[in-house]
């Protein structure tokens, strides 16, 4: 499966994980307790950081942010019916720094910094001797089944069609969960016959 | 363990198959996410505790950055967006759904799941997406109340298929609703 990450090498590409997610949350909770002015400023600054990347990722950035239009467009009715137009500003701005900076982060962090950030913060539960094995390869499992469990909806929907004109609706659903669950047992099986997942417990049966 | 551990890990990869189907007509041909569907199905079929698991499973992989939400998107930007606070309440909905299916044991398994369905995938959902959206646009609670409304006929029928997706599972197969062993 592809991540989000983006093609285009940057130098925020080399910055560690910890370090971006560290200046994200700061940054973000700084959004929300900022002057509007001072937002303005900051989303700028934001603008200025997707542009130090390159043109074709500030533009590949724009096209994330698309899914807030809806909203622009509600705050803009809003404070324009109310005459709020400088609170309206602060509030739109605020929206855009807030995701786009979030999606910087995606962008500019491989999947394997990601899962290692991840397996970091899980450590304190391994100090508590609890296994993240489990969660690890439970990871792995989603990345690896979520493919197949699209193609299985899709041959059933095929096979929906090929014996009805209406369209396939959520009457696949049932047969997909099926299906999923029976992978599951498939595979649980499968992990049990290889020692299972926790093979520093001694099992007693 | 390896059981659960699986079942898990296969409701979330349905979650995000539910979402990467593209347009799966639900109903009158209104194309509506089935995504938000799978997350009451996590809760109505593994029961609470697995179907909360299996909702923050998911939640973890899009943190990671893989584009697994309806639309292609996610990342860290799904935790920041205007309708984020439903995304962030997606495995309360699962557990309340998955508890309301363990506990309620009469009347017709379509109906107990449906009503679950409109409690945690709606009333309890749509709290925590109302507050989040309050905090984005700056809105009183009741103005963003009024502004979700608009998602209301769509997670209705989503509930309502829930309840009859969930008994058609249970009739052909008891053993796989795991909320009722």
């Amino acid at each position: 499966m592809i991540s989000l990450t983006s093609p285009v090498e940057t130098w925020a590409h080399r910055i560690p994980a910890g370090a971006k997610l560290l200046a994200l949350s700061i940054a973000t909770l700084a959004l929300f307790l900022l002057e509007p002015f001072m937002i303005a400023v900051a989303t700028l600054a934001v603008a200025v950081l997707y542009l130090s990347a390159g043109l074709t990722f500030a533009a590949q950035g724009l096209r994330h942010l698309r899914m807030l239009w809806p909203f622009l467009l509600l705050i803009a009715v809003w404070h324009g019916v109310t005459g709020q137009a400088q609170a309206g500003a602060a509030i739109a701005l605020r929206l855009l720094a807030a995701l786009a900076l979030a999606n910087f982060v995606t962008m500019t962090t491989r999947l394997t910094d990601m899962i290692a950030i991840m397996t970091w913060l899980l450590a304190p539960l391994r100090r508590l001797g609890l296994s993240t094995r489990a969660v690890e390869l439970a990871i792995a499992m989603v990345l690896r089944f979520t493919p197949m469990l699209v193609e299985n909806g899709q041959r059933l929907a095929m096979s929906w069609r090929a014996r009805s004109r209406r369209r396939p609706g959520w009457r696949i659903v049932m047969p997909m969960a099926a299906l999923a669950l029976d992978d599951a047992d498939h595979v649980a099986e499968a992990l049990r016959a290889r020692g299972g997942i926790l093979p520093d417990i001694h099992r007693r049966n | 363990m390896e059981r659960n551990m699986t079942r898990i890990a296969l409701f979330a990869a349905l979650i995000a198959a539910l979402g990467l189907i593209p347009s799966l007509t639900l109903a009158f041909g209104v194309p509506i996410t089935a995504q938000s569907m799978g997350v009451m199905l996590a809760g109505a079929i593994l029961g609470a505790r697995r179907g909360a698991l299996a909702v923050l499973l998911f939640m973890a992989l899009v943190a990671l950055g893989l584009p697994l939400l309806a639309g292609g998107r996610g990342g860290l930007g799904a935790f920041v967006a205007p309708t984020s606070g439903f995304f962030l309440g997606w495995p309360v909905a699962a557990f309340v759904i998955g508890l309301i299916v363990e506990r309620w044991r009469t009347g017709p398994l379509a109906v107990t799941v449906a009503m679950a369905s409109i409690i945690g995938g709606i009333v309890v959902m749509y709290g925590f997406g109302i507050v989040g959206m309050s905090i984005a646009l700056n809105k009183t609670l009741a103005e963003c109340a009024a502004l979700v409304t608009a998602f209301l006929p769509g997670d209705l029928i989503k509930a309502v298929l829930t309840g009859l997706i969930t008994q058609a599972l249970a009739r052909s197969r008891p053993a796989s609703l795991l909320s009722r062993p």
